[in-house]
């Protein structure tokens, strides 16, 4: 068999292989159960000590919502005024500027809201001071945070009425000290031996074989690429993320970057089913996500590896596949499953450019995003699902014949009324800010800004409209790839899109917890034969179909003007 | 909720400790003890250093082996990649040139022979590597200017190819400026 | 209820309903339906159009943008007819029920105890009259004075007669119900235009008619979706817009008309009315919409065993005589003592044994000359005196040991055992003795109603418990709740106790139903999350009930269940459909708006319709006429099949999930090549 190919499925299944008996960990840790690394307690209890935190304060849904928001509300206000005075402050050896203010709201939003959208460069936009204590630190917060969301949302579920759901700090530095510092760890240490560096020195400068004076910048970086793959954060050092040598050295490094940033979105899937004790339904969960996945990735794959039939046409063999934008060592197998788990788990680090890649990729990828659970985000992709789950239960309820029920609440008209603004939201954001971007990109191309609208596409016609749309997209799915072509430092993308992630993150957390707080608080109803199973077979096609359905009839008409448009011109050319 | 901010400030700071200091310089502690200390690996010739091991360089000069394009330059104080859309007229001339550049200087090649890394930027512009095809058209031309025997730099292509991972997973690919200074040391 | 009528659409009723589409168009009553009201903005701005594009250009022909235009407005009249034709056979059902108390004069004692008579519409709560042997009843009340036999066909259907007293459980009588025997003194219960029937018809007419729970929540999720076309639609302007595409309002108002869920939003109340009007239909009167919506979640069913599990009496089915009495002089003597008797208890003895015995066992002499004694509380017996003198007595076996052993006899072990027996295996024991002297025992049996094992099996596939509620000793209870196959029995029942059961179950999250009809049931049926009161029940049970039987049939809140159950059933598949259907629109809309400036997206028109004008046209007109097609489904409901949740999902997703998808390719491309000939 193919070795690209091989490398794919190696990937998955050693994914799978950590990520069933880390969900089963999870679940164990968050429980306050047993597990092995409860020698790590007394550091938790000065943690919680220094922080003046009783781990055991039990909190409501409401309390919960309060603690996290107003943390994220700190690193926001925290971040804004570093990056900004970021030249001011000590590790910037090469002597990076500060960032202008509404670049500043923008990365601190991206950050904070653990999408990672970057409208700087790396290697030039960031100090190692930045790098470390803004960006780093937010890979590991902002994923946390994400994770204890998801964990108060379990608790709702695990017994069967109950208002207290636990306490926030205490999922959120477990999530931490238990899985993202460790694993950190294990995939830095990986990396620093595969040629990551991770010392501070700063750029170094070198007479190349052929004679040209070349500058290198460096940095710590291992660290931060480890967190920023298991926290699905995406956000890298360099500018080019993982196509990057530095950044992702080798195929090797490629399968462990792509392998830590999908263990933890599905092992909070497993993890949902042993905590709430129906693993089955967990299970049912996690096959529509990998069936999902799998009808994104092979037509990406396939679309990748047909090659650009635009340069075919040129006469150039396309034997080796689409090549723009690759980088030989991962092939465009490889480039092309990370683009599809980037996309469909809200990392939205890349290994190849995605701007580059064939028309039906990029409508997979925009798909992946617009979908946003298949996996998701670090602890957010379960929440996500969860209001597809509301609206599949509501409609497959009313069809058997019951007032609609979930896990033993019944679904009423608050529950549906918080889940339809949700998926109310998303539409909302993306296309309202694709259409705002289009009319001022039509209309004010002139506006005197850092890039003038009407310089903003590297792209003309159908693909540019596809990066406007992309950039929208991820902006709400907390994605933070990008059609990077698009000039996107300027005042309008870095307000819009600053806005759209905002609410695109605290939205859909605050939507599912008030959900699952008030279904949690609701009488529980045993189940009858008249109850409808959500671990059947039957329900999860429901399910599939409620996502599929609710997204295509919201995009399709985006779409068709983007990468379909796109895919059936480039097609007609081949005639 | 004055608790709740007044926790958060501590719990902010606490995890700075842990995760900025701590963190990071136990990394950078290991990290000494690689191949580049931490630094990036670099590759020296005659005791000089004339690269990174994993940065591509730019090749113009046909007594070498070419990368592949580089939409910054081979500029590794930045990095990018060009893109371009697949469908991009703009983008299609420009592989084109490229595509009549390098029948220029292997005026026995056709077109079809051409793999399409050889005419396509990479995703970083830093890409240390070319694909085996990409090495072996250009392997008469290098012969050619350096007037060695086909037959020596075949080998050295052979001997210089980066296998799949544990001979399974993924592609093979040669890394080009370690090609290129075998091919120096060759000369000598 | 002799008026039913099973046909859906009769002219009588489509004329109001035509009538009542056009009334309904004033906004300020299409605003409660959202989508709909949507759809009438939309209407409106196409009539601005057409009119535009008399004299101006840019927006497409006149023609073309007046035919966009009626399609909508027929929409429009579509949705508000399915609403109206559900009010319409509604009200009408309930009017038949009505017409009958209407009109009938009433003999109204006043206070100086004169009778006059006056109309039925003119009494009030409060009063009282009289009714004689022939008399319609004019109006519900409570008879608070004398015995009456009283013909209930014209409600129930039921031509046997009943007998209704004052005080006690039976004392309710209902308006347009007849006396057929002796005299009652009636005070009228409930005022004009109160009554349970007035209240429903309220309900059905909309005035009134308040959204259910989850009709509120299904209008939230629908309004969502309206919402998200809203913002596709008009996104859909700059984009087309970058793309160098103009768009027409026609073409833009289609799409969006198109997508949003006309179709379950044009029918959802017409569901809801029909809901209560299936529910009607089988005599029972809701008071709201909800008890209907309720009636589909019931967990658990509370049923009276005697009338609903069994039919009201038992029956003998063995005679047990004690040692050394010959069995067929046991079974003359039973044969003998229950001749005058005319219970069904005594009539089954005669049967029974009179099969047993040899024709001509027992002499015409024999049975003259007896005298009846008849049953009474105090001695729990009953029998004959025979012209011989002996005395034959039948009774409780305790009454009769009584008996026995008061005369200085013993009671033998044999039969004390039987008794014991008889009574475990859920038969009632008679003891008979002969002059004091115990001579065997009678058993009597529970008759299990026909086929009503079979409902319980159906109902618990449903999912629904049922409860058997009998006074019953637990070990009688127990018997007859296997052998009935219920799943759970309350035996010795006190009317505290159904109450107790009920707070058990619903304190485990559970919906129970229950029926009654005394006044002491009422607490109960106030606390069942579905009370039914049977019509003849007393007022105090109708008032605490969500929903009165007609027909008194206990076995109705099987019906009813369903008839929920249907309800929901009916709204959810419908919201399938109709958004499924908008995959197809898309296929047929999208491309025919970019296909000019884009052609390449021609790919996306994989029905191949003629034209773009066409294809919006046609897409249009089938979002239209589908709304006509599904009224007699939305009327009639989607059929229930108790085979569990998951099977019913996987059918209705099979029937109306893919079939929502594929029904609209099929249609629009048909009418696709109609509209091609003209376009």
């Amino acid at each position: 068999m193919n070795t690209e190919l091989l490398g794919i499925i190696a990937s998955f299944a050693i994914t799978l292989v950590i990520a069933v008996p880390l969900g089963k960990y999870l679940a164990n840790v968050f429980a306050g159960e047993k597990t092995w690394t409860d020698f790590l307690k007394p550091f938790e209890s000065i943690i919680y000590k220094l922080s003046g935190i009783n781990p055991k304060e039990q909190m409501t849904w409401k309390q919960h919502l309060k603690a996290m928001l107003t943390i994220n509300s700190v690193w926001l206000v925290y971040g804004f005024f570093v990056l900004m005075y970021q030249d001011k402050l000590p590790l910037n050896p090469d002597g990076n500027a500060g960032m202008s203010p509404d670049l500043s709201f923008n990365t601190i939003i991206s950050f904070v809201v653990n999408c990672n959208l970057q409208h700087y460069s790396g290697e030039s936009g960031l100090t190692y001071f930045t790098q470390q204590f803004v960006i780093m630190f937010l890979h590991f917060t902002s994923a946390a945070t994400g994770i204890a969301a998801a964990v108060v949302f379990f608790k709702a579920f695990r017994d069967k009425t109950t208002t207290t759901l636990g306490n926030f700090w205490e999922f959120f530095v477990k999530s931490i000290t238990r899985l993202l510092l460790p694993l950190s760890l294990i995939v830095g240490l990986i990396l620093a031996f595969n040629g990551t560096p991770t010392s501070y020195e700063g750029k170094d400068q070198f007479i190349s074989l052929q004679g040209d004076t070349v500058n290198v910048s460096r940095g710590p970086a291992a660290g931060m690429i480890a967190v920023k793959h298991l926290g699905t954060n995406g956000g890298g050092w360099f500018g080019v993320n993982s196509a990057h040598p530095l950044e992702n050295p080798s195929y090797l490094t490629n399968m462990v970057e792509v392998i830590s940033q999908m263990i933890i979105p599905i092992a909070m899937v497993l993890a949902f089913g042993y905590f709430i004790r129906k693993r089955k339904f967990a299970w049912t969960i996690f096959g529509v996500m990998t069936i999902g996945m799998f009808m994104l990735l092979i037509p990406t794959i396939m679309s990748e590896l047909g090659g650009n039939p635009a340069i075919e046409k040129l006469g150039i063999s396309q034997t080796i596949g689409a090549m723009e934008g690759k980088e030989v060592r991962f092939g465009p197998a490889a480039s092309a499953y990370w683009s599809t788990v980037t996309t469909i788990i809200s990392t939205g680090s890349v290994n190849s450019m995605h701007d580059s890649g064939m028309p039906l990729s990029g409508l997979w990828q925009l798909l992946g995003m617009m979908i946003n659970s298949f996996y998701g985000g670090c602890g957010v992709g379960i929440l996500n699902y969860f209001i597809y789950l509301i609206i599949a239960v509501f409609i497959s309820g009313l069809m058997v014949g019951r007032t609609p029920e979930f896990l033993g609440h019944k679904v009423e008209a608050r529950e549906v009324k918080i889940a339809a603004i949700i998926t109310l939201l998303s539409p909302l954001l993306i296309l309202a800010g694709t259409a705002i971007a289009s009319f001022v990109f039509g209309s004010y191309g002139d506006a005197d800004w850092a890039v003038k609208p009407a310089n903003w596409l590297n792209n003309p016609s159908f693909h540019g409209f596809s990066e406007m749309l992309y950039e929208m997209t991820s902006s709400n799915a907390n994605n933070g790839s990008g059609f990077e072509g698009l000039g996107d430092n300027n005042i309008f993308w870095n307000i819009s899109t600053g806005i759209v992630l905002f609410l695109g993150r605290f939205l859909p957390i605050i939507g599912p917890i008030a959900i699952a707080g008030l279904l949690g608080a609701k009488k529980y109803i045993p189940a009858s034969a008249g109850t409808l199973k959500t671990d059947t077979k039957t329900f999860a096609l429901m399910t599939f179909a409620v996502i599929l359905v609710l997204n295509a009839l919201s995009y399709f008409p985006a779409l068709a003007l983007g990468p379909l448009a796109e895919y059936f011109t480039m097609i007609g050319l081949r005639e | 909720m004055k608790k709740y901010i007044l926790q958060s400030i501590r719990l902010t700071l606490v995890l700075m400790v842990l995760l900025c200091i701590l963190y990071p310089l136990t990394l950078a502690f290991a990290g000494k003890f690689s191949k580049g200390e931490g630094s990036g690996e670099k590759v020296t010739k005659n005791g000089k250093t004339v690269g990174y091991a994993l940065i591509g360089q730019s090749f113009t000069n046909p007594e070498y082996f070419w990368g592949r394009p580089s939409a910054v330059g081979y500029n590794a104080a930045g990095s990018g990649g060009s893109n371009k859309g697949p469908s991009n007229p703009d983008y299609l001339q420009q592989v084109s040139d490229r595509v009549d550049t390098l029948l220029k200087y292997h005026p026995y090649l056709k077109k079809s022979q051409i793999p399409s890394d050889m005419v396509t930027a990479s995703g970083s512009g830093l890409d240390p590597n070319i694909s085996l095809e990409g090495a072996k058209i250009q392997i008469k031309r290098v012969a050619e200017y350096r007037k060695l025997d086909k037959k020596q730099v075949e080998k050295l292509v052979e001997e210089n190819t980066e296998k799949p991972l544990l001979g399974l997973f993924g592609p093979s690919a040669l890394n080009v400026l370690k090609l290129n200074l075998a091919l120096d040391e060759l000369k000598r | 209820m002799k008026s039913q009528s099973n046909k859906l659409f009769e002219p009588a009723l489509v004329q109001t309903a035509l009538k009542q589409s056009f009334v309904k168009l004033d906004p300020r009553v299409m605003i409660k339906n959202p989508v709909m009201f949507t759809v009438e903005i939309g209407t409106l701005v196409m009539a601005y159009v057409t009119f535009y594009s008399i004299s101006n250009t840019g927006q497409g022909s006149a023609l073309y943008n007046f035919f966009i235009f009626l399609v909508l407005f027929l929409t429009l009249l579509f949705a508000n007819f399915a609403e109206a034709i559900a009010e319409a056979r509604g009200k009408a059902q309930a009017d038949s029920l009505r017409k009958t108390r209407e009109e009938t004069p009433a003999k109204l004692i006043l206070a100086d105890g004169t009778i006059k008579q006056v109309s039925s519409s003119q009494i009030k709560k409060g009063d009282i009259f009289i009714c004689e042997t022939g008399d319609t009843i004019p109006t519900d009340g409570e008879i608070v004075e004398g015995i009456a036999t009283i013909d209930e066909s014209a409600i129930t259907g039921e031509s046997a007669p009943v007998i209704r007293e004052a005080g006690g459980d039976k004392s309710s009588v209902t308006g347009g119900t007849k006396v057929l025997s002796d005299e009652i003194k009636v005070m009228v219960s409930t005022s004009l235009g109160e009554s349970f029937l007035d209240k429903m018809i309220a309900l059905v007419e909309g005035a009134s008619r308040q959204k259910t729970p989850n009709e509120i929540a299904l209008t939230i999720l629908l309004a969502s979706f309206t919402l998200v076309f809203i913002i596709v639609c008009i996104t859909l302007k700059p984009f087309a817009d970058y793309a160098n595409t103009p768009i027409t309002i026609a073409a833009l108002i289609s799409l969006f008309v198109c997508l949003i869920p006309t179709t379950i939003g044009g029918l959802l109340s017409a569901i809801g009315i029909a809901g209560m009007d299936r529910a009607l239909r089988a005599n029972v009167i809701t008071k709201s919409g909800k008890a209907v919506e309720t009636a589909g979640d019931i967990d658990v069913l509370l049923l009276d065993k005697t009338g609903t599990i069994t039919i009201g009496n038992r029956k003998a089915t063995q005679f047990y005589p004690s040692k050394g009495i010959p069995r067929e002089v046991f079974i003359k003597l039973c044969l003998l003592s229950s001749i005058p008797d005319d219970t069904p208890e005594g009539k089954s003895i005669v049967e029974l044994a009179n099969q047993l015995l040899p024709i001509g066992a027992v002499s015409s002499s024999e049975k003259e000359g007896m005298d009846f004694i008849k049953f009474t509380a105090e001695t729990r017996s009953s029998g004959v005196k025979l012209s011989n003198g002996n005395q034959i007595l039948k009774g409780a076996s305790d009454a009769m040991r009584n008996i026995t052993q008061k005369a200085g006899f013993n009671f033998p072990e044999d039969t004390a055992e039987e008794v014991k027996k008889i009574s475990s295996n859920g038969g009632t024991p008679l003891v008979v003795t002969e002059n004091a002297v115990v001579m065997g025992v009678i058993e009597l049996q529970d008759i299990i109603k026909p086929g009503i094992s079979e409902r319980f099996e159906r109902l618990r596939k449903m999912g629904v418990k049922t409860v058997m509620v009998t006074g019953d000793n637990p070990l009688t209870a127990k018997f007859i709740a296997e052998k009935a196959g219920v799943d759970d029995f309350i035996a010795e029942a006190k009317p505290e106790d159904k109450m107790n059961y009920i707070k058990a179950e619903q304190q485990q999250g559970k919906l129970v139903a229950m029926m009654g009809d005394g006044t002491n049931d009422a607490p109960a049926l106030a606390q069942a999350d579905v009370g039914v009161a049977m019509n003849s029940g007393t007022q105090a049970a109708k008032e605490a009930g969500n929903m009165v039987d007609l027909d008194n049939d206990p076995t109705k809140l099987i019906e009813i269940v369903e008839i929920g159950k249907q309800l929901l059933i009916t709204r959810g598949t419908l919201t399938t459909f109709s958004i499924a259907n908008d995959v197809a629109k898309y296929f047929a809309i999208v491309p025919a708006l970019f296909i000019a400036s884009i052609p390449a997206l021609q790919s996306l028109n994989i029905m191949g319709l003629n034209s773009p004008e066409s294809a919006i046209l046609s897409a249009v007109i089938f979002n239209a006429i589908i709304i006509p097609i599904l009224i007699p489904l939305a009327l009639k409901g989607v059929a229930y099949k108790p085979i569990g949740a998951t099977a019913l999902l996987r059918q209705n997703l099979l029937i109306y999930g893919i079939g929502g998808v594929v029904a609209p390719f099929i249609g629009i491309k048909l009418i696709d090549l109609v509209v091609g000939l003209f376009i």
